[in-house]
């Protein structure tokens, strides 16, 4: 193990700063992309809850790898000219958005209708109501959720191995090959991976306890 | 219950610390009994082929079997050592999952378009080599990149496979270049189309496979390197290494070798088999 | 559109069902086996005998904390090394059984810490043991409240089934790709017929969750 973390060293730091970067650039804009279509969802307007429920199921119910395939593959063919990192990002960002999107729905749905009612009635719009009064308490319960979703996103990053994005587990799959010793590559990235996943999940656990 | 819950708590933990115990656990306790008694006593011999690999090993979905010159190999090769009624096993490998397979013993040997190099001679036993093929390059029809000269420059990104030699060739013709490693030919070729890189580069019997199925590709340049292409072993199996030998040198004989080598890269345009007829 | 009609020729679809039947049949035997581990693992979590439940929790928190594809290589690369030689179905069924275990104990734990400790000093008041009343009247209802988590995690052990390619486990994604990889005129209809046959089987136990939830409720 110790030959694999010194000689490759330069590989896995680049691996763990791409993981990293997939990881928070996803995180970002799945937190707005997954709020936004929670907010659909509880909308009065009924074809923009059915464009929710659309969105949310769709992308809920096909595998992550399929999705950053899709990307990969279909995207630069028709659209435009984008590489594996990009690729598996965007794929990462709407598979989480999807999982983030149930999560603060079910957030906002617990808090008290009447909140919404009273904000209304001291005259706050539908929207400023729900900026300034339900989404910062439903948020407040979602916390922890969210906390497990970058969790999840953290390991879900690696199909980014499958498109050539230079993560963590591409690197892996590179070193394995290059040293042919697998076993202990890969146990050397399973520790990297731990290193931010293990101290994120206690730090969740934490959180969760006191906020209970 | 309690000691029931317990009890059973107890096995499942083992199960699990089973998984990280690997990385300690030593590398002698790999299965070091004879293939070739084992090969005898089953009338089997597992071999790790390609299924992604047009000519070599290329999975045929209708009726779900690997087809190839390599597959083709294997099975002469398995009835020149198990007599006529000996049977082939294929185990579907990729460049990058071929070496740990063999050396765990989940395969006897792997005939999967893998070159021959120094690195890999540390690790496995190779046979004598039964194809001689060079590393090329694939790009797209009337594409600026004739040579691998022009792909060492930076920003040009070229594709290859993971654990390929292909790949770590490129990085010494080319190092200015960018290689995306992609898990195996189909998802290579997939990338090609997609644009991900402007050229894929492997060995041109690989290449040549690829042209055929993708009219509006070419393969250019020549090729750069020598890759003979040899059948894997595990260390300590010297037994079955030299029945290997002896077989390959006996379907060289007899002409089964070139049969199967026209029968597959007989209208290949750009390859030349009487020239690699044995 | 003559692409959709080749694409979806019977041989075609035959093969991706042979790889679609690979992936329920690895997903169903994990399923029902890292509901049972899972559930063990998490009620050891929870009991606190000395040692057993902080190794386990140990373990647990070490394996939910790694990517998936790890386990599948250490599954199927590292078993080797103990002497034992799995095979590809074995290797992935075991993987995924060793990651949703890990990841559903979770999930039972705090089913229990949120079930009432009322409950529990009812049940042992009525003269009921700590393991009766655990067994009968706690752990039931910890599921019950936890129906829809656990849903939802089995359906991405199903999503999941799919990193398997990577090893050659011939499910529904590899045999996409394998069609696809000799003819790319096929790759969009291959795509949208893959994310299709996941959809349904993922919605349908989706729904079914749904279902399952009110009613018991």
């Amino acid at each position: 193990m110790w030959y694999i973390l010194t000689h490759y060293w330069s590989e896995l730091i680049q691996g763990l700063g791409y993981t990293l970067l997939s990881s928070v650039i996803a995180l970002f804009f799945s937190t707005i992309i997954g709020t936004m279509f929670a907010i659909f969802e509880v909308l009065p307007n009924r074809a923009m809850r059915i464009i929710g429920r659309i969105y949310i199921e769709l992308f809920r119910n096909i595998p992550l790898l399929v999705i950053a395939m899709f990307f990969y593959v279909i995207i630069p063919m028709y659209v435009a000219k984008i590489d594996g990192f990009t690729a598996g990002t965007i794929g990462l960002t709407i598979y989480t958005s999807s999982f983030i999107a149930e999560t603060v729905r079910a957030g906002i749905q617990s808090v008290d209708k009447g909140q919404m009612e009273g904000a209304r009635s001291n005259g706050l719009t539908y929207w400023q109501a729900m900026r300034y009064i339900v989404l910062p308490q439903a948020f407040k319960i979602v916390i922890p959720p969210l906390g497990n979703q970058f969790i999840n996103l953290v390991k879900n990053s690696s199909v980014l191995a499958f498109v050539a994005g230079f993560d963590l587990m591409y690197q892996g799959n590179s070193i394995a090959s290059l040293s042919l010793d697998t076993i202990n590559s890969y146990m050397v990235v399973g520790v990297f991976y731990l290193i931010i996943t293990l101290p994120l999940s206690y730090y969740m656990r934490h959180l969760e306890k006191r906020l209970a | 219950m309690k000691k029931v819950t317990r009890y059973l708590g107890v096995i499942g933990m083992l199960g699990l610390l089973t998984v990280f115990l690997t990385a300690c656990g030593s590398r002698k306790s790999l299965s070091q009994q004879d293939v070739l008694t084992n090969d005898r006593a089953s009338n089997t011999i597992t071999w790790g082929v390609k299924a992604d690999t047009k000519l070599f090993g290329l999975m045929d979905v209708k009726d779900n079997t690997i087809k190839g010159f390599d597959a083709d190999i294997a099975t002469a090769i398995t009835k020149k050592i198990l007599g006529k009624n000996g049977k082939a096993k294929f185990v579907q490998v990729t460049s990058q999952t071929r070496i740990p397979l063999l050396k765990n013993g989940n395969i006897d040997a792997i005939i999967a378009t893998m070159t021959i190099t120094p690195e890999r001679e540390k690790q496995v036993d190779f046979s004598s080599s039964y194809f001689d093929a060079g590393q090329s390059l694939l790009v797209k029809k009337g594409s600026s990149i004739k040579s691998v000269k022009d792909l060492n420059q930076a920003g040009t990104k070229v594709i290859g496979v993971t654990g390929a030699n292909s790949v770590a060739n490129i990085k010494k013709f080319a190092p200015k270049a960018k290689v995306l490693e992609l898990s195996d030919y189909a998802q290579a070729m997939t990338a090609l189309k997609s644009g991900q890189g402007v050229a894929l580069t492997t060995d041109n019997g690989i290449l040549y496979g690829m042209a055929s199925q993708n009219p509006g590709y070419e393969v250019v340049g020549g090729t750069f390197t020598k890759e003979p292409y040899g059948i894997a072993i595990n260390k300590g199996q010297d037994p079955f290494k030299k029945e290997v030998n002896q077989a390959l040198k006996e379907i060289e004989a007899d002409g089964t070798y070139n049969r199967i080598l026209k029968k597959w890269f007989g209208n290949v345009a750009g390859f030349d088999y009487k020239e690699a007829s044995r | 559109m003559q692409n959709f009609i080749d694409a979806y020729s019977w041989v075609n679809i035959r093969f991706l069902l042979d790889g679609l039947w690979v992936t329920v049949e690895v997903s169903l035997i994990s399923i029902i086996a890292s509901f049972i581990i899972g559930s063990i693992l998490g009620v050891l979590r929870y009991v606190k005998i000395k040692y057993l439940s902080a190794i386990v929790g140990f373990v647990v928190d070490i394996v939910r904390n790694l990517p998936l594809i790890l386990i599948i290589f250490f599954t199927y690369f590292g078993l080797p090394h103990l002497g034992f030689k799995p095979g590809i179905l074995f290797a992935a069924m075991l993987a995924m059984t060793i990651f949703e275990s890990a990841m559903l104990a979770e999930i039972v734990r705090s089913g229990i810490l949120a079930v009432d400790y009322g409950q529990m000093e009812g049940a042992r008041a009525n003269g009921m043991t700590y393991v009766q009343a655990l067994w009968h009247i706690v752990f039931p209802q910890a599921i019950k409240k936890t129906i829809p988590t656990i849903v939802s995690q089995f359906i991405s052990l199903i999503k999941d089934t799919s990193l398997a390619t990577i090893i050659v486990l011939p499910e529904l994604l590899n045999h996409a790709q394998i069609i696809y990889g000799q003819n790319s005129a096929f790759i969009i209809p291959m795509f949208l017929m893959v994310a299709f046959m996941y959809f349904v089987i993922c919605y349908a136990l989706s729904v079914l969750s749904r279902i399952l939830d009110k009613k018991l409720a």
